[in-house]
């Protein structure tokens, strides 16, 4: 059991400064070996508008950004405006008694008012209220003073020591007005003597790429997605990885292809829009079998729709994505540290099989943070590329030539990279031969299109069995299952337990990861023995819904979903299961309390 | 082809070239099948040019990346032995650089039409230029849609009438020439498929030439052009070598790219070599040879710093 779980709210407009102190909380929890989850709510704005950070800490693993705060850092009025009715007895507010104004306030709210004019007379700026609340935060949960000193003299390190000495002057200020003024909470921050390591999902998943072996990386920047060409581009050098970015995505999924092709393990990300773009050669990648792999960071849709907020709403655009039939494996990363592991296993997938990849993540995985044991962070992964002919220098002799798409019982034919002799031969995108030549004008043949589409397709019963089956996850008799995809499995493990804790309701969770091939046998093992089945989606339509019924028959007892932009939080969950369990509804839409 | 690639292996020394051994001959590059082109269309005439550059530069099959679009002329690497890409409409010179990327080994040739090049593949097409790409492109330019039965390209002239203009176009034409000059290419020629000897010349110079090389060819359509045909072209293309033009020259390149009318200038329109190929501006392709033909997979010391920025 955790003996301390601490949501922290950090809100005001864009450009105030709030990632500092969100950076510097984050790094301290870490360093004494808490848990983390944090979720950043902004808008697609440079200045202004509103930023709401909440950074959740526990000494148990934490799943979610929770559903309540301890403590609020205003940090202008509108913020204070927007979240102070939702502050318990109990939680803090600590704010700029010069600019900010509290309102009406639950009893027990522990109002925690400092004056920058009075702390810090002779400093300007504004950011030195984020400073000094920061202090004052960390007075307040016992850290000691000296942890705040070290990671201030690093952070302000390349502007010298009047700088330096200038914050820690401030900071110190904040954290001894705080000392004799408010309360504490009652608890010591605990330090479990062990460090943990924290990254956004965009990082696990660029991270998971560079242990992968991804040489060749290349995106057009959009949001929630440019966080992996930031990081490739800032570690490409050191890693040996070509970082490009290209005029639009149409040319970003053929750039990878061409240098896929060419034998890079190659990747490229985006999101949904540029995802339609990417469409048309996804298929050109299956129908020349090139391995490639193409992250979607889902935001909301559709179109521009809102940039800088979450959905699953692209499921049966990444499922649909192109014209025809064609072999392609979906993923779906449960949760951060899995977006690490995630990557390096498609890649031996789509290597061995020939056909892209696709990896469906969304903002609040690709964009939330979590903290991670850095022994899991292993970058000594497995990499098997398929069978490739003049990849490691010898090269077979060609005995009565050399057929690119070679029909075999398993589909895969043993491919050539470009530059080995004797291998020459040509890859197309029209329907094609044995040989690689087209049979889509002069030699068009039915039998021939017949088999070569079939070989292609016949990769796909050959992955299923590679893919790790799904698992229940919690008690096999409860009395409700919730299904899930992707990033919702945290959201659901906590509604879980807070069904179990709070309504003496048993629930357990069937979670998704591979979403295509799909474990339809696995699935419907799992499903036969539930009592109510309900599931639980980010989206308006219920794409996981629709899927798992034409795939397995299985029709849910409830659905639980939500399109607001925003991610589920537990009470959601909890709030739908209660209702659609009494029989009120069977489709529960949450309300999303907070105004961001 | 049908050689054992010990053979050719044996044939080949570090820097990619025959050594000593036999040269390649037109025969080498015969493709699977030959090209199912109507009888009299120009882009035969840029086959056969493509071929004989290859020979006369002795560049083995394997050597050598031919990567198209689609459309007629884009079936081109299909009746050609060399590795080749027939990719989407538009998407060759993104699936090329890309290539080209990831091995710079590879001497890589682009081939398409006009539709696929300036059309849906525009895009492409300019940024590919201004990057600098280390590619020869050979645009088959027959001003007309010819696979899709005859509608107007971006370079159909003024007025054409085509099934999708009964009445005419009413729109002005892409001057490829002096977009590409515009754009940043470092090598830009016009050639004629009427006239292959010249033709060799130019595929020959933009493959030897370091940098993005446009070779726009006028490649004549029987079928559906019935305005731009090899007797319109035959008596109007004049060589600029025979004009006493300087490639180096830039304001007489650009004026050079707009004249059409009863001369039209073909050959050698621009070259620059002081500009360096995106290739060479990667800096981690300095030392390690082409990045497709690494190791993957990074060392532990390097993954601990990775975790370490996380902490």
């Amino acid at each position: 059991m955790a003996t301390v779980d601490l949501s922290i709210g950090i809100g005001g407009a864009a450009g105030q400064g709030i990632a500092t102190p969100g950076d510097i909380l984050a790094r301290i929890f870490v360093r004494r070996g808490l848990h983390l989850n944090a979720y950043n709510a902004y808008q697609s704005i440079i200045r202004g508008g509103h930023i709401f950070l909440t950074l959740r800490t526990s000494d148990a693993p934490v799943l979610t950004f929770g559903d309540k705060l301890d403590i609020l850092m205003p940090l202008n009025q509108d913020t204070m405006n927007r979240h102070l009715r939702l502050m318990k007895s109990g939680s803090v507010v600590l704010y700029n008694s010069d600019k900010i104004k509290p309102g009406e306030v639950e009893a027990g709210v522990q109002l925690c008012p400092f004056s920058v004019k009075e702390l810090a007379p002779n400093i300007r700026g504004d950011l030195v209220q984020n400073t000094i609340a920061l202090a004052a935060v960390l007075r307040l949960i016992g850290v000691e003073f000296k942890i705040l000193e070290d990671i201030l003299t690093l952070q302000f390190k390349r502007k010298g020591e009047a700088v330096i000495a200038e914050n820690i002057g401030v900071a110190r200020a904040g954290y001894d007005y705080a000392g004799t003024h408010f309360k504490p909470f009652a608890f010591s921050l605990p330090d479990t003597g062990k460090k943990l390591a924290f990254f956004e999902g965009n990082q696990a998943l660029a991270m998971g790429g560079a242990a992968a072996g991804v040489r060749f990386y290349c995106a057009y920047p959009m949001s929630p997605a440019s966080g992996v060409l930031h990081w490739m581009a800032r570690h490409g050098r050191q890693l040996g990885i070509m970082v490009r970015q290209i005029e639009d995505e149409i040319g970003v999924i053929n750039v990878a292809i061409g240098a896929a092709h060419a034998g890079c393990r190659a990747m490229c990300a985006t999101s949904g829009g540029g995802f339609a773009l990417m469409s048309e050669a996804l298929g050109s990648a299956a129908m020349m079998e090139i391995p490639v792999v193409c992250i979607n960071v889902q935001r909301a849709g559709p179109a521009t729709g809102v940039p800088t907020k979450t959905e699953q709403g692209d499921l049966w655009q990444v499922m649909g994505a192109g014209q025809g039939d064609y072999p392609r494996i979906i993923v779906a990363p449960t949760n951060i540290p899995d977006c690490f592991k995630t990557v390096p296993q498609l890649f031996n997938l789509v290597d061995k099989f020939q056909c892209p990849g696709i990896v469906i993540s969304d903002l609040l995985l690709s964009e939330g943070r979590s903290s991670v044991d850095p022994a899991e962070l292993d970058f000594n992964v497995p990499i098997d590329r398929g069978e490739v002919i003049g990849l490691n220098g010898s090269v077979p002799p060609v005995n009565g030539g050399y057929n690119r798409y070679q029909l075999t019982d398993t589909g895969i034919s043993p491919r050539a990279l470009p530059g080995t002799a004797g291998y020459t031969h040509v890859v197309a995108t029209d329907e094609h031969d044995e040989d690689g030549v087209l049979i889509s004008d002069e030699f068009t043949n039915p039998h021939k299109r017949q088999a070569m589409h079939e070989k292609r397709m016949r990769k796909m019963d050959l992955i299923l069995p590679l893919l790790e089956p799904p698992t229940l996850f919690g008690p096999e008799d409860a009395q409700v299952t919730l299904v899930g995809w992707g990033s919702t499995e945290g959201v659901i493990h906590e509604a879980m337990q807070k069904l179990a804790n709070e309504e003496w309701i048993a629930a357990n969770n069937l979670q998704i990861k591979w979403m295509v091939p799909l474990h339809c046998q696995a699935i419907m093992a799992i499903a036969s023995k539930r009592k109510k089945l309900i599931i639980v989606e980010n989206n308006y339509s219920g794409q996981f819904a629709r899927y798992l019924r034409s795939e397995t028959g299985i029709v849910a007892d409830g659905h639980i979903r939500k399109y607001d932009g925003e991610p589920f939080m537990p009470h959601h969950i909890v709030d739908g299961v209660k209702k659609i369990l009494a029989g009120t509804t069977q489709k529960y839409v949450p309300v999303h309390e907070i105004m961001v | 082809m049908s050689v054992d690639p010990v053979d050719i292996e044996a044939r080949i020394s570090k820097t990619g070239q025959p050594a000593g051994g036999p040269r390649v001959t037109v025969k080498d590059f015969k493709g699977k099948v030959d090209p199912d082109w109507c009888p009299g269309c120009g882009d035969f005439g840029v086959l056969t040019a493509l071929k004989q550059a290859l020979v006369e530069l002795n560049l083995n099959p394997h050597q050598v990346m031919t990567i198209s679009g689609i459309g007629c002329s884009s079936n081109l690497p299909g009746y050609l032995s060399t590795y080749g890409m027939h990719t989407l409409h538009g998407r060759a010179l993104a699936v090329a650089t890309g290539a080209q990327l990831a091995n710079h080994d590879l001497k890589i040739i682009v081939t398409g039409g006009d539709g696929d090049g300036y059309g849906i593949g525009g895009n492409h097409f300019i940024h590919s230029m201004r990057r600098n790409v280390d590619l020869t492109y050979i645009v088959m330019n027959n001003q007309i849609y010819g696979l899709t039965t005859g509608q107007i390209s971006p370079t159909s002239t003024k007025g054409m009438k085509t099934k999708s203009t009964p009445a005419g176009s009413v729109e002005n034409p892409i001057f490829p020439v002096s977009l590409a000059i515009a754009a940043g290419a470092t090598y830009v020629a016009r050639g004629y498929t009427g006239q292959v000897k010249h033709l060799v010349d130019l595929i020959k110079g933009g493959i030897q030439h370091k940098g993005f090389a446009l070779i726009d060819a006028f490649s004549p359509c029987v079928t559906f052009n019935l305005d731009n045909t090899h007797e319109f072209f035959k008596h109007r293309t004049k060589k600029l070598e025979d004009m006493g033009h300087d490639p180096t020259d830039f304001s007489a390149a650009i004026q050079k790219s707009y004249e059409w009318g009863d001369e039209i200038p073909i050959g050698l329109f621009w070259k620059r070599e002081d500009l360096p190929t995106l290739d060479q501006l990667e800096q981690i392709l300095d030392e390690g040879g082409p990045l497709a033909r690494r190791p993957l997979g990074i060392s532990p010391e390097v993954a601990r710093s990775l975790v370490r920025e996380l902490m």
